[in-house]
């Protein structure tokens, strides 16, 4: 027992070190991208050069003054400005690793360009305020595509050709497009074409003043963005999982279970579910991080005003310090959704638990 | 050999699969027609637009099939030129000064109103102005002045009569194309029948007029047209080949980079492979698509940038994870224990013996993964991240979101380069459902 705690531990641990590894490349990558591997100090150099300039010399009070000293003062003030900002030191490799370390402990800094909703420059506020609409949004999904991939698997699996499990089959294709290409065709029915249903955002404007209905409000936004990314992965999960099923049912113990007379329920549990989990656990796992990806588009198709719509806005004003916040956020959320799965594979497969697998 | 020849006459009992070989059948003959007939750098410049490129078509007209499904017939686009049908009359004021007269000659069948209304004139004279004259006859014999005495420079001008506002306020505060066309006794409905549009001046002798009008349909085109006039058939066609390489040649450089590598890492096991598994473990946690977004607004938008971006970051895709369980499997057969008693070199058991006897199981796996990345192309589209230059069907998307389409209606915007991109996606899973099932016995069985 002893020794199995110790060998889950030393499994966890390189798991741990891996993932922040990951992380750590992760983040470091989009550092050097988003400065443009120190290019974008020239442009925020110049930029302050411009700015100060046009304050020394509208300055009234600098009237008459030779335009040496002009020169000398907008010189000062402009190197006291990229001292503030640290833009005097070399972005490789002091300022770099600054960040990189910087953003790890999440200490993310000052927005340049954005704002909170609140008003804030803070990149922990403007982030704080976006994550839980992403995480609503996120969880519910993948927590429903989970349970109706499973359910719809097993259930398949029992009626094994039947005109259902055909339909699925036939269905799996629509998994080739994206979750946000159907959401664009929901919107288009369900929002425009039957108007019952909103077209985007996290909830209705102005707000319900009551917390209930407020919620009531989100559920009823939630449904479009939820169901295009069902329809967007559900199909294929069920085929390839019912697969599982159907090839771990054809074992010799399930017929040596089956003739000893247990029951179905029991024969599914203990007997094709067990062995199952695991492989299905990895697949979901791949399937959740692409999703995680592909959160960014989903949020923009539906206006949700979630973490990846506060990148996707980040880049294209090249906002460095919130590019960076949200990556290290995407990186931590999805080092622990791997982890967690991760833990859960464990626990499941008695190979890793007692370190015969790996 | 053998073989596989068993394993294609089993083909046949998969409809699905010839279903979507015939999809992708016909977009490659899409493909190659497309590339054969708008070549490559005529795509770019007609997609690009510019002067004199697009005039003549409707702005947002919907396409030409629409038809089909309206009780009314919907207007279509009629031009008429003054050399073609034009009647150009000569009446002699002074000496030196004529007054000609051009008249535009139109048949209108329709049921629907147009949605613009241009006059495009062309002038060579010598003075610097030039009075023109421009009216309007309707079937029933009324006659509207337009304008008046409209000073014209030198060379082409185009008079948009739609956008003319002393005439909307002259014809009561409605739209000219809606209130030159309407029926005085039925107003909501336009009156059929020979129109005539009048462009008068007086010109000395050796000036020149030409006239030119467009009355834009309602309909246009077999796809329509977008906000900038142009004909979205150019997209929707060339969408196809950039749609089917991106898709295949990420597919066939990220999958078979991954499986080579994975080959090599199971031969050599120990160090090579360890190395290879933890690189892998990093790669998957790394955010693509926010690095793809980052590098098209930082570096580049080209396309073929994009491609080797993508390529780039799935060669330690997690497919590596199922290759590596083949390749295990394979690598206890006792044939390369003989290979290596032969003096078999590793790369040579790895090329020739251990990567072909997994290949057919790449082959869905290979197949699957093509629709991923053409939905990825157009993702990045969508995000406005397309190529600047090339037409897409990702691209037409995003235009059309930006320019409200779902919310004023223009469907067809959206629905058709989504369709296309659907038909696509749905081709290659079709075969790769297919193939997982032929290739695979294990699965054929339950």
């Amino acid at each position: 027992m002893r020794e199995n705690i110790a060998r889950m531990g030393r499994y966890t641990l390189i798991r741990v070190v891996t993932l922040v590894l990951a992380v750590i490349v992760a983040v470091y990558l989009t550092v050097i991208i988003a400065n443009m591997g120190g290019e974008m100090d020239k442009v925020k150099k110049s930029q302050i050069q411009f700015n100060v300039a046009l304050e020394v010399y509208m300055n009234e009070a600098n009237r008459g003054l030779p335009a040496s000293v002009l020169k000398e003062l907008v010189k000062e003030r402009a190197e006291a400005e990229f001292r503030r900002l640290g833009l005097d030191q070399p972005f490789f490799p002091r300022r770099s690793f600054r960040y990189l370390t910087n953003a790890l402990s999440l200490q993310l800094g000052r927005a340049e360009f954005m704002t909170s909703d609140a008003g804030s420059r803070q990149v922990r506020l403007i982030l704080v305020e976006r994550l839980p609409s992403t995480l609503i949004l996120f969880a519910t999904a993948q927590l429903l595509l989970f349970l109706l991939a499973l359910f719809f698997a097993l259930f398949l699996s029992r009626r094994y050709g039947s005109f259902l499990d055909r339909v699925t089959i036939a269905l799996a294709p629509s998994s080739a497009a994206p979750g946000w290409f159907y959401g664009i065709f929901l919107i288009l029915i369900f929002a425009f074409a039957l108007r019952v249903l909103p077209d985007g955002g996290l909830m209705a404007a102005p707000p319900p003043p009551t917390m209930l209905a407020r919620a009531l409000s989100i559920l009823e936004h939630l449904i479009l963005p939820v169901t295009a990314i069902l329809i967007g992965a559900l199909f294929a999960s069920i085929y390839a999982w019912r697969t599982f099923f159907l090839i771990y049912s054809s074992e010799d113990y399930v017929e040596l279970a089956k003739a000893k007379g247990l029951s179905s329920q029991a024969i599914e549990r203990r007997y094709i579910l067990r062995p199952t989990m695991p492989p299905i656990i990895t697949s979901f796992m791949l399937l959740a991080i692409t999703m995680w990806m592909g959160q960014i588009v989903l949020e923009y198709v539906f206006k949700w005003p979630g973490i990846g719509q506060a990148y996707y806005q980040a880049v294209q004003v090249g906002d460095t310090p919130v590019i960076i916040g949200v990556i290290v956020i995407y990186g931590y959320l999805l080092a622990a959704t791997v982890f967690l799965l991760d833990f859960v594979y464990a626990i499941l497969d008695p190979r890793v638990r007692v370190g015969i697998g790996r | 050999m053998e073989n596989w020849l068993t394993r294609l006459k089993g083909l046949r009992r998969y409809p699905s699969l010839a279903a979507g070989v015939l999809i992708i059948i016909l977009f490659i003959g899409v493909s190659l027609y497309t590339v054969i007939a708008i070549p490559y750098s005529e795509g770019i410049r007609l997609w690009r637009g510019g002067p004199g490129v697009w005039d003549e078509n409707p702005k947002n007209a919907q396409p030409i099939w629409f038809d089909l499904f309206t009780r009314d017939r919907l207007a279509r686009t009629i031009i008429v030129t003054g050399e073609d049908t034009g009647i150009t009359r000569v009446e002699p004021l002074t000496d030196d000064i004529n007054l000609v007269e051009i008249v535009l000659p139109f048949k209108y069948n329709y049921d629907g109103f147009p949605r613009e209304l241009i006059l495009f004139t062309t002038v060579t004279f010598e003075a610097s102005h030039m009075p023109v004259t421009v009216s309007w006859r309707t079937p029933d014999g009324r006659s509207i002045t337009l304008q008046e005495d409209r000073l014209l420079r030198r060379g082409p001008a185009s008079y948009y009569i739609s956008q003319d506002i002393e005439l909307i306020a002259q014809l009561g505060n409605r739209l000219p194309h809606d209130a030159l066309f309407a029926d005085p006794e039925e107003e909501d409905r336009p009156l059929r029948g020979d129109y005539e549009i009048v462009v008068q001046a007086e010109l000395r002798e050796g000036d020149e007029l030409s006239a030119k009008l467009m009355v834009a349909g309602q309909v246009h085109g077999v796809a329509g047209t977008d906000h900038r006039r142009r004909d979205l058939m150019v997209a929707l066609l060339w969408g196809a080949p950039i749609g089917l390489a991106f898709g295949v040649l990420a597919a066939v450089g990220a999958q078979l980079s991954t499986f080579v590598l994975a080959g090599i890492g199971t031969w050599f096991g120990g160090k090579t492979e360890r190395i290879f598994q933890w690189v892998t473990q990093v790669n998957i946690i790394l955010p693509m698509l926010p690095i793809l977004i980052m590098i098209g607004y930082f570096y580049s938008r080209s396309i073929w940038v994009m491609l080797g971006l993508v390529i780039a970051l799935n060669v330690f895709s997690a497919s590596m994870f199922t290759y590596r369980a083949m390749f295990l499997q394979a690598k206890e057969t006792p044939y390369f224990e003989a290979a290596q008693a032969y003096g078999a070199g590793n790369f040579r058991i790895i090329f020739r013996y251990l990567l072909p006897r997994i290949a057919p199981t790449l082959l869905p796996q290979f197949v699957l993964i093509v629709p991923t990345f053409v939905f990825l192309e157009a993702t990045l589209a969508v995000l406005g991240l397309g190529d600047p230059r090339l037409p897409t069907w990702g691209k037409v998307m995003n235009d059309a979101y930006r320019a409200g389409a779902l919310y004023k209606g223009y469907y067809y915007w959206i629905a058709q380069p989504a369709a296309l991109l659907m038909m696509m996606g749905v081709g290659f899973a079709l075969v790769g459902f297919a193939l997982d099932r032929i290739f695979n016995p294990r699965l054929r069985t339950v």
